[in-house]
């Protein structure tokens, strides 16, 4: 149990790492690097939650997202479900399991079989795990009409539909056996925006009668914020940041966090406007105090040392350089890995502790109040 | 309303570019698919237009008609585009060639496929500079590490002997705005430039078109379905549904007094990261027509709650604002009637919800 909010974690993740070998030889393979994709995280989700997972691409989101799933094998750490270890349970003892995790891919387009009518893609799950043959074809044009598609779509082929109707067909397929959690990766950035509106209302509603556990991994903070409870930052295979959701959008502690947001355009002209005006173009859009992020996230082959975001953070001192933040609590369950953090008052700083869920490898220097400025520096 | 006297001399104080009735289909196994019908708009010397709407709406056939890409046997096209005095829809292959990449070039959607993957970037672009100037090769070198440079690549001098797949994806982005600026084009057509990356980088590549425009002049198409990014770029906004354009006008105009329907939904479905957040997420229901089978009339009459029996009828572009020529939609409804019905909350826009069959 790593993060208090208050319900039976489903899921708990521990300093869980996820390289991979990058191999070369001609006759004998060596290992020459490894890609740190999930680098020592600690998570975990409560029933009937939805975690929000964010982060740019390459962040090792969609990594960590299959590793709850057991598609991946977790290099290190400790992944629990219920409470029982399943990190390295085998096939026979995930059997059960597989029933009670599902997942909505990305790619309506790829991830129906274009072979298969639609009642048998959503009615294998039901099949392989042991409903009658006559019952199957009853059950899968319930779960059609429960996504919002006509039953006697049952024999129509995936190229039939539009994309948000494919989506519906993976969340029918995802809901088959009746998860307890369901992985949503990216499940709308293929859709069009009038239909990702109708797609993630379908999901709100679903779990409302399902009482389903999400786990909702996006590349930005826009779309997350309208169905997660807690939403979860990460940057280069770390934590950066956890937060009830929202205040995530209003307190941002992690400059990461804060600079994520200010990218997200805003479809208001007069305001753009009116901040030009308060800050002549340069660097962008000062929104929470940081500007434009420059660069790029760096190679995940060899992450940088200290805070892993200190190159291109303009909040960057020595000490970020030298030695990686380790997670400290704020209110209301708040987790930052910040050694400059914003947004926070000087007693909120100076009540800061470390939390178990930091990784290992972080150091004990808790964010200071002169290193901070105290509270958010620029607005 | 075919093709004028393509060396036909045009007045200077006439917009840059000046599309006219352009229509284009293709003969397909399902029928004619109407990808474009009708659309005329102008573009002013150093001027940003937007063009939004979803897939299939005709954003980028209309786009890239204007540089022949969408020229194929099956291919129908109807309509001008005048540039300069250049009609471009009729002109021959050679005269397209003079245009594209020295007059009008273009940013594709897709950085990853867009560039040759076995040329070094660098001999890319000189090769574009040398196809429409005779600069000696050194020359050619020098300018091409000038504009990797202005367009923000770190180290450009080395990189530009690297390969397409040496950069990761908003460097390619870069690489290809720095092509599409080699010869000094006067139009610049941006198809989602930013669509396949992720929103830091997103932003980056927003401010360098922006700067970009800025000291260089020229005008931008943005083609794209996202109204959020172009509401700190562009000066205005034509919106796109199923081949036609539905309303035009300039960006306050669009913002602030938006005419259709369809623009209040896409106005409404953006989220907003700066405000509360809604219980619920503002859909439009349905889903937008396939280009081959329309609905008569008015093609999102199926989708709208305000139908009426007028709506079968295909409305005209044309101002229906008093005083804002500039401001043009197909909308039946009175404009008083529009400004009541827009508001689903106070001071949001938006489109009331109806019950249709979902997507």
């Amino acid at each position: 149990m790593s993060v208090d909010h208050g319900t039976t974690p489903l899921i708990e993740v521990e300093h869980l790492k996820i390289f991979f070998p990058i191999k070369e030889g001609i006759l004998v393979e060596r290992e020459v690097a490894r890609v740190h994709a999930v680098n020592d995280v600690t998570l975990s989700i409560g029933e009937g939650e939805t975690l929000g997972l964010v982060g740019e691409s390459g962040c090792g989101k969609t990594t960590m997202s299959r590793a709850i799933m057991r598609l991946i094998d977790a290099t290190d750490g400790r992944i629990r479900f219920r409470g029982n270890d399943v990190t390295s349970a085998g096939r026979r003892e995930l059997e059960p399991l597989r029933r009670e995790l599902q997942m909505v891919f990305q790619d309506p387009f790829a991830s129906l079989n274009p072979r298969k009518r639609v009642g048998q893609i959503i009615g294998m799950p039901l099949r392989l795990h042991g409903t009658e043959r006559g019952d199957v074809e009853e059950k899968v044009r319930e779960l059609l009409a429960r996504v919002g598609l006509q039953p006697e779509h049952v024999n129509r082929y995936p190229h039939e539909f539009s994309g948000g109707q494919r989506q519906r067909i993976g969340v029918a397929r995802a809901l088959a056996l009746e998860p307890r959690l369901i992985v949503l990766d990216e499940p709308v950035s293929a859709l069009d925006v009038s239909v990702q509106a109708q797609i993630i209302n379908l999901l709100d509603d679903l779990q409302d009668d399902f009482r389903l556990t999400y786990l909702f991994v996006a590349h930005d903070l826009s779309v997350v914020r309208h169905v997660s409870d807690r939403i979860a930052v990460m940057y280069l295979g770390k934590l950066m940041e956890v937060s009830r959701a929202e205040e995530l959008y209003t307190k941002p502690i992690h400059p990461y966090t804060s600079a994520l947001l200010s990218a997200i355009p805003i479809p208001d002209p007069e305001e753009n406007r009116r901040r030009e005006r308060l800050a002549p173009r340069e660097g962008g859009m000062p929104r929470s105090g940081i500007p434009l992020l420059g660069g790029e996230p760096p190679n995940p082959i060899s992450p940088p040392p200290g805070c892993v975001f200190h190159p291109r953070c303009p909040r960057a001192s020595q000490i970020c350089r030298a030695v990686e933040p380790p997670l400290v609590g704020y209110p209301n369950g708040h987790l930052a890995a910040c050694h400059h953090p914003m947004n926070v008052s000087p007693e909120e700083i100076k009540a800061a502790e470390k939390h178990n869920s930091s990784p290992r490898s972080s150091g004990d220097e808790l964010p200071s109040v002169l290193g901070a400025n105290g509270s958010c520096s620029a607005g | 309303m075919t093709a004028a006297d393509p060396a036909g001399p045009v007045a200077t104080d006439d917009p840059l570019l000046t599309v006219d009735e352009l229509r284009v289909s293709f003969a397909t196994e399902e029928g004619v698919v109407q990808a474009v019908d009708g659309v005329s708009f102008n573009l002013g010397a150093g001027e940003v237009l937007a063009v939004v709407g979803e897939s299939g709406c005709g954003k980028s056939v209309t786009a890239m008609s204007l540089m022949g890409l969408t020229r194929s046997p099956n291919a129908r096209f109807e309509g001008t585009a005048h540039y300069k005095g250049t009609e471009l829809i009729e002109a021959s292959e050679d005269q397209l060639r003079r245009v594209r990449g020295a007059e009008i070039a273009m940013i594709f959607q897709d950085p990853m496929t867009s560039l040759n993957p076995v040329q070094r970037i660098g001999d890319q672009i000189i090769e574009q500079i040398q196809e429409h100037e005779s600069l000696p090769d050194r020359q050619a070198r020098e300018r091409t590490a000038e504009l990797l440079e202005r367009v923000g690549i770190p180290r450009a001098r080395e990189r530009i002997d690297n390969y397409p797949f040496e950069f990761s994806g908003g460097m390619r982005q870069r690489v290809m705005i720095a092509l599409a600026l080699s010869c000094n084009p006067s139009v610049l057509i941006a198809d989602e430039p930013t669509t396949a990356l992720d929103v830091t980088i997103q932003a980056q590549i927003l401010q360098g078109i922006r700067e970009l425009r800025e000291q260089t002049g020229a005008a931008v198409i943005m083609v794209t379905h996202d109204l959020g990014v172009v509401a700190d770029i562009a000066d205005r906004i034509a919106v796109m549904y199923a081949g036609r354009i539905v309303e035009e006008g300039t960006l306050d105009q669009i913002f602030y007094d938006p005419q259709h329907p369809y623009t209040w939904g896409l106005l409404g479905s953006i989220t907003r990261v700066d405000r509360p957040r809604r219980e619920r997420l503002p859909a439009i229901a349905g889903l937008p027509p396939s280009l081959a089978d329309r609905p008569h009339g008015c093609h999102f009459r199926p989708r709208c709650p305000l139908e009426f029996a007028e709506c079968m009828k295909v409305p005209p572009l044309e101002s229906r604002v008093a005083g804002q020529s500039q401001h043009r939609d197909r909308c039946w409804l009175s404009v008083g009637e529009k400004r009541a019905r827009r508001e689903v909350a106070p001071g949001e826009i938006g489109l009331a919800a109806k019950n249709v069959t979902a997507a």
